[in-house]
């Protein structure tokens, strides 16, 4: 390969002096690595105010009766969780912080195809997000229908539900546009060389993601605006009485929001590949079954949607074909699974943070895709829908699978983006408590669930007293992890820069090139010849 | 990266593609006024593909361009008629 020494030391990207200066200089930044700190802030901070709502959530939970709040607090607090958390934090996810920085420099791009339109999708996804704030600060008060603005309760709610589906059609062009953008690089910007099959897992990932943001968001977007018209102008798409159906509100919702499961989670798959490739210092195992398995994983969950319904009131035999189908996702996400271990078997394991973050992700991960199975089953899923079992499904699956991987990512690339290292002790002993106090939050209530805890009540009767009290006991543990882990990488980010371009001996384009990146990432474009995990010696 | 191939297309193609739709237009609305049952809403989908098509084919220029592009969308197609055939095994069996 050529074109990627780093024995010269150019102005990174964090101080490159453009037409802009200062705050600026970021907002009007074409530079995909700076749109992707913009995104990474601005989901960090929506992140952190959905754990502040969790917590007060958790305590409410504390003991049977009222402790904090009364229901109808309640439930506007679950669903602006909700919210904030699904759509401003987790579906942007890693596509959008770490796809944006590392997408470009993977495929050895000094940029995304359609730099502006990828400022743009970042304002989309702030103006959004702010309306979504306005609607839940004015008017009648927030949404209090879940995060899934079911019909025909959100049609019949006097609360602010117009403003914030709106705010959620905002986002989802946000989403569209990103898809679109890496769509079109990936085809037409990779290095001379870089085959498809020559690109990172991380790059197959995201590819993947990148067809169900554009197929499967729009669908969303027009429910939405079917909402909205049901509510303003009584169409009565989905009202019974008025020739509508209120289960064509879920069929259209889930087949956008199941797949926005895996927009979630085929970044943070692609982001654990790289990891544990890397600190295995293996060639990744089985390199084509994964990147095959993300195509896979994308096309067959879009036709999974129905499992959401299986209590609905949808035929007998929709539930059926949708068991079946959820059955057959199984299978990639499975193929993944066993190529990771595959790759570290026999590998020579580097025991560093990211590496650990990377196994607190595998475990968890297979917890909430195992229990998943039980809610893929029509009959055992009849048992525990709408209960807790659910909800702890749920926060395996998204935020000890896309959650705990966007804290892998952000620990194994935190070197290359800011220069910069953290204290790895404090990082481990971080994740650590974070993962006790993950366990000890969402594992009582599968308990609870199978006990017949129902979800989304402020309240609940005295048996449920025990597994409820240390749920919240862990929230607190969990808290304290994440406290430990972001002040960690916030005292890195204010040290001195050091010159670390490949602490970790990674084999990717990325680790080729100096820590941060320049401008416009390599002085020269890369000429590939090899595979991105081969040992080369350079 | 090999030049780009550019098709331009001439006015007349472009007029005669507005007649189609705009007859296509005026046959959709035409047609409600016959009483064909069921058959109506399946004369007005087949209308509205076709003229989806012709503007897929002609006005963004699918019919001039690399055939990935119409390989993608063809696929895209088929994963909205797989969407439409599973959501269909609800309501013709519910």
């Amino acid at each position: 390969m050529s074109g990627t020494t780093t024995t010269q030391r150019m102005p990174s990207y964090l101080e490159y002096k453009g037409r802009f200066k200062g705050l600026a200089g970021w907002l009007l930044s074409t530079d995909h690595k700076r749109i992707a700190l913009l995104y990474l802030y601005s989901q960090i901070t929506f992140f952190l105010a959905g754990v502040v709502m969790g917590i007060f959530m958790k305590i409410e939970l504390m003991a049977p009766g009222q402790q904090i709040m009364g229901p109808a607090t309640y439930n506007a607090l679950f669903t602006v969780h909700g919210l904030t958390m699904i759509f401003l934090f987790i579906i942007p996810g890693l596509a959008a912080s770490f796809g944006n920085f590392f997408l470009p420099i993977m495929i050895g791009a000094k940029d995304v195809a359609f730099p502006k339109l990828n400022l743009f999708s970042w304002y989309l996804f702030m103006g959004g997000a702010i309306i979504v704030l306005i609607g839940i600060f004015t008017g009648d008060g927030p949404p209090d229908t879940g995060w899934t603005f079911y019909a025909p309760y959100s049609l019949k709610t006097n609360t602010n539900v117009v403003l914030t589906v709106f705010g959620a059609f905002v986002l989802g062009f946000s989403s569209v546009l990103t898809g679109l953008n890496f769509i079109v690089t990936i085809h037409q910007m990779r290095a001379p060389g870089m085959g498809f099959f020559r690109m990172p897992l991380f790059i197959w990932a995201m590819y993947g993601t990148s067809w169900i943001q554009l197929l499967a968001t729009p669908v969303v977007g027009i429910t939405f605006i079917m909402v909205i018209f049901d509510r303003v102008m009584g169409i009565g798409f989905f009202d019974p009485a008025k020739g509508g159906d209120p289960i064509l509100f879920q069929h259209l919702f889930w087949i956008y929001s199941h797949p926005a499961v895996y927009i979630m989670i085929l970044p943070a798959m692609g982001a654990i590949t790289e990891i544990i490739t890397t600190f295995s210092n293996r060639v990744v195992f089985g390199y084509k079954a994964i990147a095959m398995s993300s195509l896979a994983i994308a096309f067959v969950g879009y036709l999974v949607w129905g499992h959401h319904m299986f209590t609905s009131g949808m035929s007998d035999t929709a539930r059926l074909v949708f068991s079946l189908l959820t059955f057959l996702v199984a299978i990639p996400s499975a193929i993944k699974v066993f190529n990771w271990s595959a790759t570290m078997y026999k590998g020579s394991i580097d025991l560093q943070p990211p590496f650990w973050w990377a196994m607190a992700f595998l475990f968890v991960f297979m917890i909430g895709g195992l229990t998943g199975l039980v809610l893929g089953s029509v009959a055992t899923d009849v048992h525990v829908h709408d209960t807790m079992f659910v909800v702890a499904h749920f926060h395996y699956i998204v935020f000890g699978g896309a959650g705990l991987a966007f804290f892998a990512a952000l620990h194994y690339w935190f070197p290359k983006m800011w220069g910069k290292m953290y204290n790895k002790k404090v990082a481990n002993i971080g994740l650590l408590i974070l993962f006790i106090g993950f366990n000890t939050l969402y594992f009582p209530m599968f308990i609870l669930g199978i006990m017949g805890m129902p979800r989304r009540y402020y309240d609940y009767l005295p048996e449920f007293a025990t597994p409820n009290l240390i749920s919240t006991v862990g929230s607190w543990i969990l808290a304290l992890g994440l406290i430990i882990v972001i002040v960690n990488l916030l005292r890195a980010k204010k040290a001195p820069p050091e010159i670390i371009d490949n602490p970790w001996n990674g084999r990717t384009l990325e680790w080729k090139i100096q820590s941060p990146p320049t401008l416009e990432n390599f002085e020269e474009i890369p000429v590939i010849d090899h595979g991105p995990y081969d040992l080369i010696k350079e | 990266m090999e030049e780009h191939k550019t098709h331009i297309s001439s006015y007349g193609n472009h007029l005669f593609v507005l007649l189609c739709l705009i007859t296509l237009t005026t046959i959709t609305v035409a047609i409600t006024s016959v009483q064909l049952g069921a058959f109506n809403t399946t004369a007005a989908m087949i209308i509205a593909s076709t003229k989806a098509a012709i503007v897929l084919l002609y006005f963004m220029h699918l019919k001039f361009d690399e055939k990935i592009f119409r390989f993608m969308v063809t696929l895209v197609l088929a994963i909205y008629v797989v969407v439409i055939v599973i959501t269909f095994f609800d309501y013709l069996y519910r």
